[in-house]
């Protein structure tokens, strides 16, 4: 319990500076907001009232601890694009990336548990190395070149796939599921590889461990002490990886969402990007880290609730 | 002996990369500069050995100009934060006070995804190499300063640093002459890795139409506007992606190498590894 208070406590600075950094890159922008948001062809007197409007006459600090308050009711400000609430933009784009998220996530671990189990069980066999060399290659593709050449396999020459587009959940579970499986499989490549080397890992530190050998000596079968004690000891470490994970994903659906025109959180900030409507830039990448570090604060708790040796220092 | 023979491998595609385009203009017969076009999209040949892009360009020209570009931002961006993180982490884990302050810091940082810091970065500064420098250096230096924090941690108790601080040696030598070359190993690690992810970062940017002006070839700009014609001329894709890939495997892999030459805890493990049980027979042998 004091654990989960400290840690609470703990993200009090860190999403102090999260906002610091968030606010300061919007007006690192060389030049005038206002300026580039109106274009070349605008007027002095509709640059001073942008200004005013969004607040840019006054001093740094004063804008950043206003633009604090604002966002700790929840009102991040509007668009400049559309003019509606950019809370409520990006809720909008809320379902497909969370549903993207989750399919690469379920389909992360699907894959890399077994594997990592494999691999381990045939430790002694080529099928470690090689499997180290396809971990290192996961890592090494760029995910839109990935994305590409799937696209190019299974949406052009053999098309067995939807290569664009999103389905809502509401409207059909196994339309929904259909359009996302391409997208998330790509996600998920970079991170299955992380994720099955990091079990490997863990896996092989407890496979020298005195329970393990205790666990042989008993007499119990090679596959059930892997299952029994190496996997389970091995997995309370790993599951730090899911907050890594979820960074690498988050990360991913800029590009993933762009490239399959799935119209989430990622493509809209892309969008807003090119529209230079910054308070949705803000908006979003403040949004983004304070899920990461809410997921981070979920997998710590989960950690010392795992592993009761772990407490605060 | 496998696992030193990929290290080699991987050490000798480098160089011989970094040698290709160094001396690019010496040998190339089809310079990007040479816009033919009556030799529009044409597949793989003798004459272009990657097929040509929508300019009549040859594509394997265009791959290896461009990565040179590549390269000197992976190069640069790995060095900035190398350098950077190596400082902020000696600081931070030597003394206590600025600990906290640099750690909070960095501990903000890294709770964004760092392609998404890179990529709002790059928004707010305009695209070109000097911004996708400045950025990609933002967002990968805080990892180098934790590890080199936690590493200097490590070492900071150990007797002969105590010594040298109760004979009343000078900080600065302190923390360049002997903690430094004993937490080197990490740095030089995690450095080849910021390396393979810069290009990778470089690349996804340029893709996204964020990074790099178009018209300065690079693996990633090639890609953006080799999407187009995917289905005309893959190869046009295929080439630029697979340079990419097989840069990036190389600096993995040789970040993984050096990983396991440095740490003699690891080199142990191995052995146990493959004869798990062999202690306990020698034991009763």
């Amino acid at each position: 319990m004091q654990y989960t208070i400290r840690r609470l406590f703990s993200l009090i600075p860190v999403m102090l500076i999260v906002s610091i950094i968030v606010f300061l890159i919007v007006h690192l922008t060389p030049g005038n907001p206002a300026y580039l948001i109106l274009g070349e062809d605008s007027s002095q007197e509709s640059i001073e009232q942008l200004e005013i409007q969004l607040g840019l006459d006054k001093p740094l600090v004063i804008q950043f601890f206003s633009w604090l308050g604002n966002v700790l009711t929840g009102d991040l400000g509007q668009s400049v694009y559309s003019s509606e609430p950019v809370s409520q933009i990006i809720i909008d784009h809320l379902g497909p990336t969370f549903s993207l998220m989750v399919i690469a996530l379920v389909l992360t671990l699907l894959i890399a548990i077994p594997t990592a189990i494999f691999v381990v069980w045939k430790r002694n066999t080529v099928l470690d190395p090689t499997f180290i060399s396809i971990s290192l290659l996961g890592v090494s593709i760029p995910e839109f070149w990935f994305a590409m050449l799937l696209v190019l396999c299974f949406g052009v020459a053999i098309p067995i796939f939807p290569v664009a587009g999103y389905i809502p959940f509401a409207e059909g579970a196994l339309n929904w599921f259909y359009h996302l499986i391409l997208p998330a499989f790509v996600l998920a490549a970079v991170e299955i590889g992380l994720v099955a080397r990091m079990l490997r890992d863990g896996m092989l530190e407890s496979v020298n461990q005195d329970y393990t050998r205790t666990a042989k000596a008993k007499g119990l079968k090679e596959r059930i002490v892997l299952i029994k004690h190496v996997f389970f000891n091995a997995l309370i470490p790993t599951t730090t990886v899911i907050g890594t994970t979820v960074a690498g994903l988050l990360g991913g659906t800029v590009i993933i969402e762009t490239m399959f025109t799935i119209p989430g959180i990622g493509q809209l900030l892309i969008d807003s990007i090119y529209r230079r409507d910054y308070p949705v830039i803000q908006g979003v990448i403040l949004f983004i880290a304070a899920v990461y570090v809410l997921v981070n604060l979920l997998v710590d708790l989960l950690y010392a609730v795992l592993d009761p040796r772990i407490r605060y220092d | 002996m496998f696992k030193s023979k990929r290290n080699l491998l991987a050490a000798g595609v480098l160089i011989l990369l970094i040698i290709a385009t160094a001396t690019v203009s010496l040998w190339l017969t089809f310079p990007p500069s040479h816009i033919d076009p009556n030799e529009r999209l044409l597949s793989p040949s003798g004459k272009h050995w990657f097929g040509t892009d929508h300019f009549g360009r040859d594509v394997f020209g265009l791959t290896i100009v461009a990565a040179r570009v590549t390269l000197f931002v992976g190069g640069v961006v790995a060095f900035l934060s190398t350098a950077l993180g190596t400082i902020t982490g000696l600081i931070a884990g030597y003394y206590k006070k600025a600990e906290f302050i640099i750690m909070r810091i960095i501990d903000g940082m890294l709770a964004f995804p760092a392609l998404l810091l890179a990529l709002a970065l790059v928004a707010a500064l305009g695209g070109s190499v000097t911004n996708i420098i400045i950025a990609l250096t933002f967002a990968f230096w805080p990892v180098m300063t934790r590890i080199v924090r936690s590493a200097v941690l490590q070492v900071n108790n150990i007797q002969y640093i105590e010594a040298a601080k109760t004979t009343g040696t000078g900080d600065v030598v302190i923390l360049f002459r002997y903690i430094l070359p004993n937490v080197l190993s990490p740095i030089i690690v995690q450095g080849t890795f910021i390396f393979a992810k810069a290009i990778l970062a470089e690349a996804a940017l340029s893709f996204l139409g964020v990074g790099v002006d178009p018209s300065t070839p690079t693996w990633g700009t090639m890609l953006q506007e080799s999407q187009v014609y995917i289905t005309i001329a893959p190869w046009f894709s295929v080439f630029p992606g697979l340079a990419i890939v097989i840069t990036v495997l190389s600096l993995n892999m040789l970040g993984d190498g050096l990983r396991d030459a440095f740490d003699p805890h690891k080199k142990n493990q191995k052995k146990k590894i493959k004869t798990p049980f062999k202690n306990k027979k020698q034991k009763y042998a």
